[in-house]
């Protein structure tokens, strides 16, 4: 029998009935395989959560250690190898290891349910972007398990990188670990775009997304186009370091500056990638607890997209030291100097909503005040150096250390910390501890600061980055004593963030649906939400579905408690792009073991690529092609094939 | 009292309907990224060509033979395909599996031309950048050539079999859209490399 190619989608009521039959529908059965196999964008966004959280402790102790090393002049507690294998690795694991993949964890879980949708578009891709992140994480720590760590900086400069100045195999565990992290980055990309444009609830037209939506995506169009500049680049290096092509040496027609604009081309749109997302869970979750909504919500919606679009003009500052034409310069100091508008709009409608509204104080609402302090500070810093004259002062200094750890923990970590106290009620039905909470903040404020704020006076007074000691008399002692002080005390904060999670999970309050009365639909499921989200499809009438009878800022009224129920199969909905018009119903992949496997393929293939053993490759190769035909296989149950009517059974 | 809106849509298609569905977006955006990856390596060449001293490109200039007859020849496999979807979309199981099957002859052919040609150079992947580029480039292609390949022979299988119809084609459609992308690709391919030194870039 051929199942139906169109069908009125039947209005119901949210009934107990309706959820056994979809909860029987949508359920992963317990135990290992199902762990294995799941394809719930709520579990593997815990999962993208946890592993990027313990990476980021991973990240954290390696930075300790190098601060006891950086705490007085002619310290040896590192050699100089160590410390460029330590440096190196810390910078790889919060840029590439922790401060994406946390986004992506976010967003994963919490994409769906604001969209009043029942899972990502892709959940099949999304497990597989889950599981290449982890096996690509243990490459590009194997190295430095073994004592083969990449030691040539995280953007890996050449010659340094090349073969006869760095010729153990450190830096191809690291040009092929990078290759291997871009494919989960590259498809966590094209499935946040589609499910973005597809996925939103009837109503949710693209004026009524939330911010942090729009953060995501911003990033996700930016990682789909720029990650191949870095794999290419990777790949190259590795050509050259294997095979003695002449891509980047200064010999016979290479150049050295290839590897930077690939780098930077690259670079520095995954720098906003890594910060627009955070920066939208403040825009969404700062008004909350400011009991209002957001400020000039359309405009910061603009602001979003148009930093991204920026960004793509502005990586040649990170080479203004490198002897280019000054017409370039010129250029790419405006584009930089420009970028500071759309991000001000943005910092002045936060400080508009909190002036506006009635703050709540909470941890929260600590964390994301505060990151608007830190931003500013990241943000002046990074204006000056967009100046040319000034960055040539200030490059390869403290200066920039300073800078850019402004910008990625206070725009990066600072809100993805608020974000867990915010969410962390969704995830697990419970209350982060308050008390422990200000403890935990306060601790992490001032550690930061006492660790950064005189890290620009270190730079000022000439430190160079990437020494791994210095002598006396520089002027440089205390300033250094100070920050890794401060630095302890930030970990401290960390430490007490992890007691609280800890302690919140085991015994926290109860914390109900909607403890914060926050506007937005994933707030409107029971928390934690069960499998398919929502039994009915929801209808959108505004942009903050939940407050809809306070504001009365729309003529209608979303509609939560009635409307598609979907329930013939494992059923989602298509909407347009723009309006949100219901347009399809999805037939949605069950469980399945293909991404795992595909990811098991691709393993083998980079393991083979590292060893240069041709069989491996092989052997990875037909792995990979293999799990693919079981992917891609035209299954019935999705509706890629008909039923042969032809072939007769038995 | 504002009243309560509802979306009560009327019939709606259940899962992808010929070329159209979700997949679609898909397919589409890992071409988008594909693309992204060669002008990268375009971008790598035109950079270099430019700051390249005299004597960067290898004389004399790449010969059209036999690069031009294999660029006629892929391309034309991708109106071939084309006509095996169209077999697909209209029913025509035999029109499909001829389509799909010479496509894929078409496109083996040109792969093998392509070994031809890299026997025939004179110079080893070492030798320059311009070496670097020229062998990474097109052994990239050949890379996305061979997907393609396999693509096709599943789709020839996938239709003997006689999985298809009008209606449920999607894998059809994404698959041969891949192959036109593996085409269009190398015509920028084959502008770089072998039209523009004659047309004086780089010397």
């Amino acid at each position: 029998m051929r199942a139906p190619a169109y069908r009125v989608p039947e209005i119901g009521e949210d009934t107990p009935a309706l959820r056994a039959r979809l909860q029987e529908i949508w359920e992963t059965p317990p135990g290992l395989k199902g762990w294995l196999v799941t394809t719930d964008h709520k579990e593997i966004g815990l999962r993208y959560i946890v592993t990027a959280f313990l990476l980021l402790i991973v990240g954290g102790i390696e930075a300790l250690v190098i601060r006891l090393q950086l705490a007085g002049p002619n310290l040896h507690l590192l050699t100089p190898d160590q410390y460029n294998q330590l440096f190196t690795t810390h910078g790889m694991t919060m840029i590439f290891l922790y401060a994406s993949p946390i986004l992506s964890g976010f967003s994963n879980y919490v994409w769906p349910l604001m969209f009043g949708s029942r899972d990502m578009a892709f959940p099949r891709l999304n497990a597989l972007s889950y599981w290449v992140y982890l096996f690509a994480a243990f490459f590009l720590y194997a190295g430095f398990v073994v004592g083969a760590g990449p030691n040539a900086g995280w953007f890996n400069y050449v010659p340094l990188a090349e073969r006869p100045y760095n010729p153990g195999i450190n830096e191809d565990f690291y040009a092929i670990g990078m290759i291997f992290l871009g494919i989960s980055v590259t498809v966590g990309a094209a499935n946040f775009i589609v499910t973005f444009f597809k996925t939103r609830a009837p109503g949710m037209a693209i004026n009524r997304v939330p911010i942090f939506a729009w953060g995501t995506l911003t990033a996700s169009v930016a990682n789909l186009v720029v990650i191949p500049a870095v794999s290419l680049a990777f790949f190259l290096l590795w050509m050259d370091r294997q095979f003695g092509t002449h891509f980047f040496s200064a010999a016979k027609g290479g150049q050295p500056l290839l590897w930077q604009h690939l780098f930077w081309l690259f670079g520095h749109p995954w720098v906003y990638a890594i910060v627009l997302p955070a920066m939208g869970m403040v825009s969404d979750a700062l008004p909350v607890f400011c009991r209002r909504p957001l400020v000039a919500h359309t405009l910061v919606a603009l602001a979003t997209v148009a930093v991204m679009i920026l960004g793509f003009g502005v990586w040649v500052h990170h080479m203004f030291a490198t002897g280019l034409p000054g017409l370039a310069l010129s250029f790419f100091s405006t584009a930089s100097i420009a970028i500071t508008v759309p991000s001000a709009v943005t910092v002045f409608a936060w400080i508009a909503t909190i002036w506006l509204g009635r703050p709540v104080i909470t941890t929260a609402f600590l964390f994301f005040a505060s990151m608007i302090v830190l931003f500013v500070i990241g943000g002046v810093s990074g204006f000056m150096t967009a100046s040319v004259p000034v960055d040539w002062q200030l490059t390869d200094t403290y200066f920039v250390v300073a800078h850019l750890h402004y910008v990625l923990i206070g725009i990066n970590v600072f809100p993805v910390v608020g974000a867990t106290y915010f969410w962390f009620p969704k995830f697990t039905g419970k209350l982060m501890g308050e008390r422990l909470g200000r403890w935990n903040f306060w601790t992490m404020f001032a550690g930061f600061n006492l660790g950064f704020l005189p890290m620009h006076l270190t730079g000022l007074l000439g430190m160079p980055r990437r020494v791994y000691t210095y002598p006396d008399g520089m002027g440089w002692d205390w300033l250094n004593l100070i920050t890794t002080i401060g630095s302890f005390v930030f970990a401290v904060g960390v430490l007490l963030f992890v007691i609280n999670v800890w302690i919140s999970y085991r015994k926290g309050a109860p914390a109900g649906d909607n403890p914060w009365d926050a506007p937005t639909l994933e707030w409107a499921t029971p928390s934690p939400p069960p499998p398919y989200n929502f039994a009915v499809i929801p209808t959108i009438a505004s942009r903050h579905p939940l407050w809809e009878d306070r504001l009365q800022e729309s003529e209608g009224r979303s509609c939560l408690s009635r409307g598609m129920t979907l329930d013939q199969g494992k059923e989602a909905l298509s909407t347009t792009a723009l309006d949100a018009d219901p347009d399809r119903i999805l037939e949605m992949p069950e469980d399945t073991s293909a991404p795992l496997l595909l990811a098991i393929g691709m393993t083998i293939l980079f393991i083979g690529m590292l060893a240069l053993s041709w069989l491996t490759i092989g052997i990875g190769v037909l792995a990979c092609l293999g799990a693919l035909l079981l992917w891609l296989w035209p299954r019935r149950d999705l509706r890629e094939r008909e039923p042969a009517p032809r072939v007769a059974h038995g | 009292m504002a009243e309560v809106v509802i979306a009560k849509p009327g019939k709606l298609p259940v899962g992808p309907i010929g070329r159209a569905g979700i997949g679609w977006w898909g397919i589409s955006a890992l071409i988008a990224s594909e693309a992204a990856l060669f002008s990268y390596l375009l971008f790598s060449y035109y950079y270099l060509g430019a700051s390249a001293p005299l004597g960067w490109l290898p004389e004399p200039h790449p010969k059209m033979m036999p690069v031009l007859p294999n660029t006629i020849l892929l391309l034309g496999s991708s109106f071939v395909a084309w006509y095996g979807e169209r077999g697909v979309e209209q029913g025509r199981r035999a029109q499909a599996l001829i389509g799909f099957g010479m496509a894929f002859l078409m496109g083996a052919l040109f792969a093998g031309v392509q070994v031809y040609e890299w026997h025939e150079r004179a110079f080893g992947i070492g030798a320059s950048s311009y070496a670097a580029l020229y062998y990474t480039t097109t052994g990239l292609h050949m890379a996305h050539v061979i997907v393609g390949l396999v693509i096709l022979a599943a789709l020839f299988g996938w239709t003997a079999i006689d999985y298809f119809s009008p209606r449920r084609r999607i894998s059809v459609s994404a698959g041969v859209l891949y192959w036109h992308f593996v085409d269009v690709v190398w015509l920028f391919v084959f502008t770089t490399y072998y039209v523009t030194p004659y047309l004086g870039f780089a010397r």
